[in-house]
């Protein structure tokens, strides 16, 4: 309706009737003609009114469900910013913790150890699973379907599961150990490593790869010079978007790599990551102000790290046109 | 300087336009069409009888489809879409009235492709009462009977009211759309190319049910295919670049066209 | 090379297998010492001396992820069909992408978000600790909001518009077209989204734990303190041995039997939909 400008435009443009009194008195028979006809269909346009309001009604219904999503955001968002940032002190970045300062960088820096060691043994192996789901296995063979199904259920496992099971086999041989952790955690990432690059990888073009065939390349040469290039940006929105599953983590790790609050002296000794730390903070109740503190600059560092996953698979897109 | 020029143009127009008045259902006055700066449809006037069937052909992009959507305001939903001139429904600016809805129940639309709702048959054809404020099973079920036969298959679908229409086959589904169209008991039907997406057999069930339905309806169908527009309607529109080319009676149009363009289109030249 | 990256494709599978012979191995003992029927329909569980009845924890997360999804569905759902059919552009954007911070924040802040906020709310108003069903299902309907939301945009937003114009041709208002016409078109996506905010629900451990009470008692009420499979783990893994450790892991097989199940579901629906 409101793209429909008739009143705006120049009034020479229309026809007389429309835009002025004088044209409509030189047109006298016609408004009579017009006003019998509007008449004679006049009773069709009752018995519509309970119908527009049932409209009102779902309108108003998706607006306050949307209403009531934006709040519930701002106040999350809102509360946890503000408490944070005013909670914020220089000694919570001390290099030592103790029991006084209860410092996060001994688990910030954790949390990157934590991460890196489970990428690099996660983004390997799901980026050739898909490698090979994508360029060497023939689409819809029985094996594909038992991988995917397998990735699937891996995707569906509730994270407390796999920290069970992490207790149960990685931490019989390393205790409680980053080793463990990583392993553990490593599992996890793996399915939405391997189906963000699998998709990332089918979404590059066929005539690619016949271009690259075309010039007698092998099929190796194809993948890692054509294929993976091609498909790159997507395949690392997918490993961003795991680093921040990762440093979000919390089940999944309390038992396996534990929650000792020093530095990492090698593979083998316990860490805490920065979301074990805000556990272990908010669960001992004796260090609230510092949780505050700690929960905003999670809460900066998972947002940062997905908005830059939505970036990088933004830039894929365009590279892809 | 243009204003001048165009100011003279309406005036003579609408005069024309006066003596029409009583001749038509639709009555299309002047009409310009706008998508932002693009002008779709340049100054088209033209005149659909009650109870026959007008056809508006023309090569790809002429704007016929554009122009039957003006009838039901379905452009409405295009983004940056300007509409000037006059479109009379018994004589009453459709442009005037602000309920859209009422003009729809009114100009019933069949699309190119059919499209169903992916729900059973009968919610189908139940669906333009119900939004009506339909209520009574028994006057639905007599609504939906009457529209299906009305169709002409209801013979074929009768007995599998309550299964998905997206398992009927395509010819099935687009006279499923038109029965659904018509159940809202709607004086003017609108086809955008019914037939473009089915099979012949279905194509010649579809062209007879307009050769019917023209008793009860008035019709205006666009259609690619000059065989069909030639089989069905009484009157014939040639469109192109938005410009109406010719109007006359069906019979004039294709077998002594007045205009070169139009003579070129129907045996071939281009389009 | 080829054979790397066959081995790589399999350990998805191995790993489904280990975890799968890792709970069994560790939870059948437990199932067998303790009597299955027993330890399914059992309603206490003390450790100490030896009871392990797991139908608490079964009741509670069901519970939890019942009130999660009549909290969060409805809003997900119509907040999903505003950002796809009713949303002005401008806007859209905005709120899509702060759906998706509300997707980012990790479980443990939102665990923290209800301990500070939602738990002292909801204790003001009705009294008691505030750390009971009613906050721990009011935290899961927030935490599932983001995928319901961005999965019924997805699928709304993916039925032809033929569907939509139908329905205005026949004179109905935007609002009747979206809702009678577009949105049962996108039923399968949107049931996926539910299903998958369910998931997320009956796996949570950490906010929950933080919110829900975890007394290991029947539930008896919105207002009291219940606990979940997940935090029956959480809660006493960390020193756990023998007997109760196994019982722990015959918990864990159950929540795993659980979301198998939800992820079965889930296929069969996607299946249905490919067809």
């Amino acid at each position: 309706m409101k793209q429909l400008n008739v009143a705006a435009l120049p009034s020479q443009l229309q026809s007389p009737p429309q835009s002025s009194q004088s044209s409509q008195q030189s047109q006298q028979p016609r408004v009579i003609a017009l006003g019998s006809a509007t008449a004679r269909t006049a009773p069709r346009l009752q018995s519509r009114r309970p119908r527009r309001m049932l409209s009102a009604l779902l309108r108003a219904m998706v607006t306050i469900s949307a209403a009531i999503t934006a709040l519930i955001i701002l106040l999350v968002v809102g509360y946890i910013v503000a408490q944070g940032v005013s909670h914020l002190s220089p000694r919570l970045f001390e290099l030592k913790y103790t029991s006084e300062n209860v410092s996060m960088t001994p688990a910030i820096i954790g949390t990157l150890a934590m991460t890196a060691l489970a990428l690099a043994i996660s983004a390997p192996i799901g980026i050739f699973s898909a490698v090979y789901l994508a360029e060497y296995a023939r689409r819809g063979n029985r094996l594909v379907r038992a991988v995917r199904l397998a990735a699937e259920t891996l995707a569906g496992i509730p994270s407390i599961v796999y920290g069970l099971f992490g207790a149960l086999l990685f931490n019989r041989l390393w205790g409680y150990s980053l080793l463990a952790g990583a392993a553990t955690l490593a599992l996890m990432l793996l399915p939405l490593i391997m189906r963000t690059a699998e998709e990332a990888l089918l979404a590059v073009p066929d005539m690619y790869r016949e271009g690259g065939f075309g010039l007698g390349a092998g099929r190796l040469r194809v993948v890692f010079s054509i294929t993976l290039p091609a498909a790159s940006r997507g395949v690392v929105a997918g490993v961003i978007l795991a680093v921040g599953r990762a440093v979000g983590e919390t089940a999944a790790l309390i038992f396996t790599s534990g929650t000792a609050p020093e530095l990492p002296r090698s593979l083998l000794s316990s860490v805490r990551t920065l979301s074990v730390h805000m556990y272990v903070l908010s669960n001992e109740g004796l260090f609230i102000d510092q949780a505050y503190a700690t929960a905003f600059i999670l809460l900066l560092l998972t947002t940062g790290i997905n908005a830059l996953s939505v970036f990088a698979a933004r830039r894929a897109g365009r590279a892809g046109k | 300087m243009k204003a001048v020029d165009k100011m003279a143009i309406g005036e003579m127009v609408s005069e024309t336009a006066t003596d029409k008045m009583a001749t038509g259902k639709i009555d299309i006055l002047n009409l310009n069409l706008f998508y932002g700066a693009f002008q779709a449809l340049r100054g088209i006037t033209l005149t659909a009888p009650e109870r026959a069937v007008t056809a508006l052909i023309g090569p790809s992009g002429c704007g016929k489809s554009t122009l039957l959507k003006t009838i039901n305001r379905l452009n409405d939903l295009s983004e940056g879409c300007r509409v000037e001139g006059r479109v009379l429904l018994d004589g009453a600016d459709i442009y005037d009235d602000a309920d859209v809805y009422t003009l729809r129940r009114r100009v019933g639309m069949v699309f190119q492709k059919p499209n169903p709702f992916p729900m059973s048959v009968y919610d189908n054809v139940a669906f333009g009462p119900r939004t009506h404020g339909v209520r009574s099973r028994a006057s639905l079920d007599a609504a939906v009977e009457a529209s299906l036969r009305r169709a002409a298959i209801w013979d074929e679908v009768k007995d599998r009211l309550n299964k998905s229409a997206l398992l009927l086959s395509g010819g099935q589904q687009q006279r499923l759309c038109i029965a659904r169209a018509l159940a809202v008991e709607p004086e003017v039907l609108l086809l955008d190319e019914p037939t473009s997406a089915l099979d012949p057999i279905s194509t010649a069930k579809i062209e007879e049910l307009a050769s019917e339905l023209k008793k009860t309806y008035t019709i205006v169908i666009v259609t690619h295919n000059m065989q069909q527009a030639a089989r069905i309607s009484d009157k014939t529109a040639f469109l192109l670049l938005g410009e109406l080319v010719e109007l006359g009676d069906t019979g004039q149009i294709f077998t002594a066209p007045r205009d070169k363009r139009t003579e070129d289109y129907i045996t071939g030249r281009f389009g | 090379m080829r054979a790397v990256f066959l081995a790589a494709a399999c350990v998805c599978m191995l790993a489904v297998a280990l975890i799968t012979l890792f709970l069994l191995a560790n939870g059948l003992p437990a199932f067998g010492k303790i009597g299955a029927l027993k330890f399914l329909t059992g309603t206490l569980w003390r450790p100490g001396n030896d009871i392990y009845g797991v139908a608490p924890m079964i009741l509670g997360s069901l519970y939890v992820t019942a009130g999660a999804v009549a909290l969060g569905a409805p809003v997900g759902v119509l907040t999903g069909v505003y950002l796809a059919r009713f949303c002005p552009r401008r806007a859209r954007g905005t709120l899509r992408q702060a759906v998706n911070l509300l997707s980012g924040i990790p479980s443990v802040v939102y665990g923290f978000f209800g301990l500070v906020a939602l738990a002292p709310t909801i204790s003001r108003v009705f009294g008691g600790s505030g750390r009971n069903m009613l906050t721990a299902s009011l935290l899961l309907g927030l935490m599932i909001l983001p995928t319901v939301i961005s999965v019924t945009e997805t699928s709304v937003s993916a039925v032809p518009d033929s569907c939509y114009q139908g329905a205005l041709a026949l004179g109905a208002t935007h609002e009747r077209a979206v809702f009678s016409a577009v949105l049962p078109a996108a039923r399968s996506g949107v049931t996926t989204g539910i299903a998958l905010g369910v998931a997320r629900a009956i796996g949570e451990a950490t906010a929950v734990v933080m919110v829900a009470g975890n007394q290991p008692a029947m539930p008896s009420g919105l207002l009291r303190g219940l606990r979940t499979l997940t935090a029956n783990i959480v809660l006493e893994m960390g020193y756990a041995a023998d007997l109760h450790k196994g019982a722990l892991a015959a918990t864990a097989v159950t929540l795993f039997v659980f979301t198998l199940g939800v992820n079965v579901l889930l296929s069969l629906g996607r299946g249905r939909r490919r067809v």
